[in-house]
């Protein structure tokens, strides 16, 4: 698995879409920090931007990366090694790689901008755990449908659908079912109801750094537990992993049992 | 002329030989606080040396001043009151007084002073306490300096650090409370100031204050008090550079005011509270020059709010900067603010935003109506909602809004 | 050495291969034959594993091959079409292939014959057709393999390279190897093989060997076999 992921990080590190990536995060790393008065506002469009872009862009580089790389890994599977292997490498060469380029293209900016201020550096950290987290999460999914999915159309529609229900139409239908059932106790519902997409977990994490007085402001107790301890914290990292894990056991599974 | 002036000096002098100087301690002949102002005459300085005395209900009942040497403690046994004040011209100095008698039907105070005037309070520190120092219907005195820290659990078995009922012209400076229910008690207090006071870890409130007019605040700390600070139905009062800072929770406010008019707020902080500035049913304040950086609810105005002004404030990262109940008139005005939010342009250079800035956004009416729906702040579907909002305003009110928004920070 | 048994393998309601029982035990040149879709390829990436049948058993030396993966530490395999990383330069891939096989390599003496070296150091999606096809081969070729698959090893060939190949895999046959070709090229089969299988909708039509075949049909012809054998009288 390691030597797969090896030449698989290797290769997309000399991608060009990679450099395009990173200077991205670099260029809107700059841009915001020094070229905008006001850096907790800086934080906040970066924070929007990461959670919604870098799922986006993890979605569609994976399936993208999965196709592109099909004969390669036809290639790969007449070789001594263990299907599962071929699949698991390259999907966390693909989540490294992202990631690398958004820790660096957001990273280097902080790190010149200075990290003396203790707030700004918790910031950055709940900004690249969020956005790491989301690599991980949407590349796998992405891996996901292109191996139920041999027709590239499909498998890229099926790939934008998903991120589209998960930042947008998720959330209109959870919101739109809290005020039609807005007499029953919808506490637990709708902290459950975050558990259940992985844009609106981390959206939980960077809440509780940026909006943890507002949230503070709920009467009941169960919020108030959540997001008034760490459990809230762990609850959301915890729920992350799953996310991880779920479909990464999927694809060995799949992975397994595909044709080729 | 010469000689009127050798008489004022002669006459002095012979005060100053009439003033005696007492002491108090465990060896000396008067071994109690008590004893001590029994044996001194008004006008004498009453020194209570380092030791402990245990001692409650003492009446100082003539014009004295009472000086502790590196702090004597004065040990009230938890039974009742320790010191009471009955006479003019009082001064107490360095007293470290604990353990005050909680009961649930009279106030009992470390130091209470009644119906008394030009009364001096200071470095004193007060533990496990009761009430701290309560005035009662006294005026013309300054209590500075103080050190008040109490074991406050339950409101109702708790009271509060410095409490001023009925008084006029009092000074409350740079005193630090403490874990009290509420930090600073005013109830019909007239023409007095509160400055440079620190109040943190109140029970209730970090400054309650209530029917009191002409009084200025400023300079002030308070931090996590349970309820924030509430400052209710009173008249020309003056707030400057306090800050009000992590006041959270669902009834929690940096600063709540109820029936207020013709107050002047300005350059205060009021940073990461659940709801910033709360306003009801206040008229003709000018709110000016502060900063309101992350709070759940930077303004909250609850109805009956009129002819208030906004101006040079920074709303900085606020969840919601701006939230308006129906009940409130049109002429409260919000210009010339800084909105870290604001997304506009300004074409002309002038330093103001060319397009008028609405804070009040439409998701902060659905989490009135679904409070639960708090946590879907930030998602791409509410900014949708709200963007869709501040195309064609249906909901929120449109006189609102900031027609000169700043493009910079104050 | 390979057995086949009893396999069937359906994609969805599409039935490629039907109950397939095929055994080969000698060395030497086994030509897999067949019209579009009747199951060639299926059947090779069944061998290797790449495609799971969905029924029946494959043997190699013996040993069951269902979810196992180092018996392919004996195959060689030449795949039919050779799309590779675009980013990576063959030398690159051949280090790639030499350390996921853990094995002696010979890719030098492949690089000379087929003409590689100029190539070396460009990235493969810069590669005419021809030339990856070649890389392709040294891929295949280079590890020394008792069971050597080669999936339409000709296409994108010139002439020469052509003749190339046919030289490396008499050589291999030499060795003792166990060669499956499936090939367009009735020539090259006529030439090389020991023995056909012909495949037609997804079942063994003939085994035997091409002499076998010409009097099977009765002609002289190898191509002509091919096409009598496909006529209805026949199946």
């Amino acid at each position: 698995m390691f030597k797969i992921f090896r030449y698989s990080l290797s290769d997309l590190l000399r991608s060009s879409w990679s450099y395009f990536y990173f200077s991205f995060y670099l260029l809107l790393g700059f841009g915001l920090l020094f070229f905008n008065p006001d850096v907790s506002k800086s934080v906040i469009t970066l924070m929007n931007i990461i959670v919604v872009f870098s799922s986006l862009i993890a979605v569609v580089f994976g399936i993208m990366y999965y196709y592109n790389s099909r004969e390669f890994i036809e290639l790969l599977l007449a070789q001594p090694i263990k299907r599962s292997d071929i699949f698991i490498g390259q999907y966390l060469a693909v989540s490294v790689s992202l990631s690398l380029s958004l820790l660096l293209g957001v990273g280097i900016p902080f790190v010149i901008y200075g990290v003396a201020d203790a707030d700004l550096v918790k910031n950055f950290l709940v900004l690249m755990t969020a956005g790491i987290f989301l690599n991980f999460i949407f590349v796998a999914v992405a891996y996901n449908i292109a191996l139920y999915h041999e027709n590239r159309i499909k498998g890229f529609s099926y790939a934008i659908l998903f991120w589209l229900f998960m930042t947008l139409i998720y959330d209109g239908l959870f919101l739109i079912s809290l005020m039609m059932f807005k007499e029953y106790p919808l506490e637990k519902a709708s902290l459950a109801a975050t558990l259940f997409n992985p844009i609106d977990l981390s959206r939980i994490l960077i809440l509780l750094r940026l909006d943890i007085s507002a949230l503070m402001g709920y009467t009941g107790a169960v919020f108030k537990n959540f997001f008034g301890t760490t459990l809230g914290l762990t609850i959301a990292l915890f729920s992350l992993l799953i996310w991880v894990i779920l479909p990464v056991l999927n694809i060995y599974r799949k992975g397994n049992k595909k044709d080729f | 002329m010469l000689r009127i002036f050798l008489c004022i000096i002669l006459l002095y002098s012979q005060l100053n030989v009439f003033a005696q100087t007492v002491r108090v301690c465990k060896t000396c002949e008067l071994k109690t606080l008590q004893a001590g102002i029994a044996q001194a005459k008004s006008g004498d300085t009453l020194h209570i040396e380092k030791g402990i005395y245990k001692e409650h209900e003492v009446i100082v009942d003539k014009p004295l001043t009472i000086i502790g040497k590196d702090y004597p403690v004065i040990d009230g046994e938890m039974i009742g009151e320790i010191i009471r004040v009955i006479s003019d011209s009082v001064t107490i100095d360095g007293l470290f007084i604990k353990n005050v008698g909680t009961s649930y039907t009279s106030d009992f105070a470390a130091i209470r002073i009644k119906r008394s005037k030009h009364f001096l309070i200071q470095n004193l520190k007060l533990e496990t306490l009761f009430f701290g120092i309560y005035l009662e219907k006294s005026d013309d005195g300054i209590i500075q300096n103080n050190y008040i820290k109490g074991n406050a659990k339950v409101e109702y078995q708790s009271g509060n650090g410095i409490h001023l009922w009925h008084c006029k012209n009092v000074q409350v400076l740079n005193n630090k409370i403490y874990n009290v229910r509420d930090g600073i008690y005013f109830e019909f207090v007239n023409n007095s100031l509160v400055q440079g006071n620190v109040s943190i870890n109140n029970l209730r409130y970090g400054l309650h204050f209530m029917f009191s007019n002409n009084d200025i605040y400023k300079d002030n700390y308070f931090e996590d008090n349970g309820a924030g600070v509430a400052v209710m139905f009173s008249k020309f009062i003056k707030i400057e550079n306090n800050t009000f800072k992590k006041n959270k929770g669902a009834a929690s406010y940096g600063l709540l005011l109820k029936e207020i008019n013709d107050a002047t707020i300005s350059n205060n902080i009021f940073q990461e509270n659940t709801i910033g500035t709360y306003l009801e049913g206040c008229n003709r304040i000018t709110y000016a020059n502060n900063n309101l950086i992350q709070n759940g609810w930077a303004l909250k105005m609850m109805g009956a709010c009129f002819e208030n002004k906004f101006i040079h404030n920074n709303f900085i990262g606020n969840t919601f900067d701006v939230s308006y109940s129906g009940g409130n008139t049109t002429d409260n005005r919000f210009d010339y603010n800084y909105w870290s939010e604001y997304a506009g342009y300004d074409l002309n250079k002038d330093g103001t935003g060319d397009v008028p800035f609405r804070p009040v956004k439409l998701f902060s009416f659905i989490t009135t109506k679904v409070p639960e729906s708090i946590i879907l702040i930030r998602s791409s579907f509410v900014d949708l909602v709200n963007f869709s909002e501040k195309v064609s305003p249906v909901f929120t009110p449109e006189h609102v809004s900031d027609s000169f928004p700043s493009m910079n920070k104050f | 050495m390979i057995e086949f048994k009893n396999i069937t393998k359906k994609f969805g309601k599409l039935q490629v291969l039907e109950q397939v029982d095929l055994s080969i035990n000698k060395p030497g040149i086994y030509a897999i034959l067949g019209p579009n879709g009747s199951g060639k390829t299926t059947l090779i990436k069944c061998l290797l594993g790449m495609t799971i049948p969905t029924s029946g058993q494959i043997f190699v030396d013996g040993q069951d091959t269902k979810g196992k993966w180092e018996f392919r530490n004996q195959i060689s395999y030449l795949p039919q079409i050779a799309n590779f990383p675009k980013n990576m330069t063959v030398t690159e891939l051949l280090r790639l292939i030499k350390t996921l096989r853990k094995q002696a390599s010979a890719e030098q003496p492949l690089i000379d014959v087929f003409g590689l070296k100029p190539y070396l150091n460009k990235n493969m999606g810069t590669l005419s057709g021809g030339t990856k096809q070649k890389v392709n081969l040294v891929l295949a070729l280079m590890t020394d393999n008792p069971i050597v698959i080669l999936d339409e090893p000709t296409s994108g060939l010139d002439p020469l390279a052509l003749l190339e190949l046919k030289k490396l895999i008499k050589i291999e046959k030499e060795k003792g190897k166990t060669i499956l070709i499936t090939s367009h090229i009735m020539s090259l089969v006529e030439e090389l093989s020991d023995e056909i299988v012909f495949l037609l909708e997804g079942k063994i039509h003939f085994r035997g060997t091409v002499d076998a075949l010409k009097t099977k049909t009765q002609t002289v012809d190898f191509d002509e076999a091919i096409a009598q054998i496909l006529k209805p009288s026949h199946v």
